[in-house]
């Protein structure tokens, strides 16, 4: 009586997520119809701003890559038993380390650039994860506050060097100079036209490929190494892990490295593929929609893309649906996106509970 | 005697940068003292000072304001409540998407409400907002650097909110240490099964809890945008509810400290800006954004043990669950 039916796979990855959104869509509804307008018009404005055309999914594709990269760093740490909320701050640093990279080999070919800065931006991302882990590991300070606080350091950090060392001379916004050439990550439109297909150019870039690689290279780690085990041990039963043989300490270090490490590949994207430069506060709140993406996605990485591309239909579509319907804006996406945290991540049993009756009524009747 | 003029209106602004921080860091205290751990002081901060603002700017009233803004982050609270305590959620997470939610909210509901892109409308009409009192003999008393000048500025001239800021603090502190209710406030979050043992429900003390952390971030909030400010801004919070909870964690906790974090905070916040751009004697120019940085630096510093130990009441962030 007391151990809690499971509910079968599909159940927990797909129809309990599904229906999570479509509780946070339904609330959302709820408030649309309080500023006077419809619901169901707003969902379908939104659902042809994101997917409508061919430069609506180039949009939705290019957003999503970004969260795909913070989903997964949230994802890797929950599996760790860690809450990493600094992927904002890993993802600001992280483009710090990509930008300098992108700055400094001037007119080197694409080839060369790009594995340097994917390390840089990897290195700097969990190099900022690093303090927060560290102490936690070994002086057990609460890596959610720690992490929070680290965000606003970050921030304070590259507001001082943007303005102050990296700007580009004569310039008064606090940006960096445009990267060269070689630095541009390409973007599909040019790639697809190179197979003959024509495709509307937007800045969705090659490092969408680079986040599927990563999806794949997480979910390999994390189900299909010992490395990767040893992680979900500590993180579900980290006294178990002791008996194991399993340093937690150890584990929480360089869990929160490789999530340090993904959230900083966002400026792979960002930075590389779309501005080609470094500017003021580039992720944009992409760390807090990456915890929004991995709690949908239960830490999975089929499901942390699958949320990611929602969430960046959620984006583009709510940025179009401010054009036609001038009373629900870009904000409306935040709600949502507050309420899919909510209702996925601190509510997630509030379904589940009739779910898995259901279930067990199916299986025992 | 420039310098002394200068220190005093600086510990008056401190006062002022002071009054949310510590209004939200008791709150933060009474919630997470009881086992919860509150991260949605700045969500409901916000909701708060939007609603105070919204109700203010169509009812004319200040103090409509204050009750709306309290309403609402109670409202709020007893959400994350709900999330947590019945439903055993998790709290960092709770607290995290309730305070995302409501700064989408805010806008939203600001743009449409009043079409100012997000806004509320200016609050300049009479009782609109909570302004300075006037104590007696202020203009004369201004005249006599000391104490005149002290009675002036520190003590006289700020708003009912400080006041009522300065008067909660103690009363919070009298609450907490001597009462029944503080008392098994304060055992709900380090043992639970000893409060539940005795009979007493800490589901129930844990809602009391939190809706009274509800209350004291909605005159926060209420003061952000009725008092500091004249109206609702996007985001006015900036991160305000995140310092409260570092205070508080500096502050162990305890009214007193938390206290004396929320001065430090506050200082350094006043400070930044009046050293901006001036040469000090050995470091030369200290950039803003490194003060601005100082009190997030002091908590990491501190949790790592470097300032002395902090530790968290014992059962926060557990959800109780009554054993079988």
């Amino acid at each position: 009586m007391s151990a809690p039916a499971k509910l079968p796979r599909w159940a927990e990855l797909g129809l309990l997520p599904a229906i999570n959104l479509a509780a946070a869509l339904l609330l959302s509804g709820v408030i649309v119809r309080i500023l006077g307008e419809s619901p169901w018009s707003a969902l379908k404005l939104l659902a042809a701003g994101a997917l409508g055309s061919q430069e609506s999914i180039g949009y939705t594709l290019y957003y999503a890559t970004n969260f795909i990269f913070t989903g997964l760093a949230v994802a890797v740490a929950y599996h760790a038993g860690l809450f990493n909320i600094g992927a904002e701050g890993q993802a600001y640093i992280g483009g710090l380390g990509t930008a300098l990279v992108c700055l400094w080999l001037g007119s080197a070919p694409f080839w060369v650039v790009l594995p340097l800065a994917v390390l840089a931006g990897a290195a700097a991302g969990a190099a900022w994860a690093f303090i927060p882990a560290w102490l936690q590991a070994r002086r057990g300070s609460h890596i959610v506050i720690t992490t929070i606080m680290f965000n606003f350091i970050a921030s304070a950090l590259m507001t001082y060097l943007l303005v102050n060392v990296l700007i580009k001379p004569g310039q008064q916004s606090p940006e960096t100079r445009e990267f060269a050439p070689g630095a541009f990550m390409p973007p599909i439109h040019e790639l697809l036209a190179r197979l003959g297909i024509t495709f509307t150019a937007t800045p969705f870039n090659f490092a969408f490929v680079l986040a599927l690689a990563a999806a794949a290279l997480v979910w390999l780690f994390i189900w299909r190494t010992r490395w990767g085990y040893a992680l979900r041990v500590a993180g579900e039963n980290a006294a178990a892990a002791v008996y194991a043989g399993i340093s937690p300490p150890r584990i929480t270090v360089g869990a929160m490295l490789l999530s340090g490490a993904l959230a900083g590949c966002l400026g792979l994207n960002e930075l590389m593929g779309a501005q080609h430069r470094l500017l003021l506060d580039f992720p944009g709140g992409a760390g807090f929609v990456g915890i929004a993406v991995a709690l949908m996605g239960r830490n999975h990485p089929v499901g942390i893309i699958l949320a990611a591309v929602l969430f960046g239909a959620l984006y583009q579509g709510g940025s179009q649906l401010s054009f036609d319907m001038p009373k629900v804006n870009r904000d409306m996406v935040v709600v949502i996106q507050g309420l899919v945290i909510l209702l996925c991540g601190a509510m997630e049993h509030l379904f589940r509970a009739p779910l898995t009756a259901l279930f067990r009524r199916k299986d025992g009747a | 005697m420039e310098t002394y003029t200068l220190i005093v209106l600086l510990l008056a602004a401190t006062i002022r940068v002071a009054t949310p921080l510590l209004l939200a860091a008791m709150a933060g205290m009474f919630s997470e003292r009881s086992g919860i751990i509150d991260l949605g002081l700045e969500g409901k901060m916000l909701g708060a000072a939007f609603a105070a603002a919204a109700v203010s700017a169509v009812t004319g009233s200040a103090w409509l304001g204050l009750g709306a803004g309290i309403v609402t982050a109670v409202a709020l609270a007893l959400l994350i409540g709900f999330a947590c305590i019945t439903h055993r959620g998790n709290q960092v997470v709770a607290g995290m998407a309730v305070t995302i939610m409501v700064s989408g909210l805010a806008p939203t509901l600001g743009l449409a409400w009043f079409n100012l892109g997000g806004q509320t409308p200016q609050l300049d009409g009479p009782g609109q907002r909570f302004t300075e009192l006037a104590w007696p003999w202020v203009e004369p008393a201004r005249a006599v650097p000391f104490p005149g000048l002290l009675y002036a500025e520190l003590l006289g001239g700020h708003n009912l909110i400080v006041y009522l800021a300065a008067a909660l603090l103690p009363f919070s502190a009298w609450v907490l240490y001597r009462t029944r209710f503080g008392l098994r406030l304060r055992a709900v979050g380090e043992n639970p099964q000893a409060v539940d043992t005795a009979g007493i429900s800490v589901n129930a003390l844990r809602y009391q809890a939190v809706a009274i952390s509800g209350v004291l971030c909605g005159v926060a909030g209420t003061y952000l945008s009725t008092a500091a400010s004249s109206g609702f801004v996007r985001d006015m919070t900036a991160g305000k509810g995140y310092l409260a909870l570092a205070a508080l964690i500096f502050g162990k906790w305890r009214p007193w400290p938390t206290l004396g974090a929320c001065l430090l905070f506050a200082f350094t916040d006043a400070l930044a800006t009046r050293l901006q751009g001036v040469a000090l004697p050995v470091v030369g120019v200290i950039p803003v954004q490194f003060i601005l940085a100082l009190p997030y630096v002091l908590t990491v510093l501190l949790l790592a043990g470097f300032v002395g130990k902090a530790i968290a009441p014992r059962a926060i962030g557990v959800p109780y669950a009554k054993e079988k």
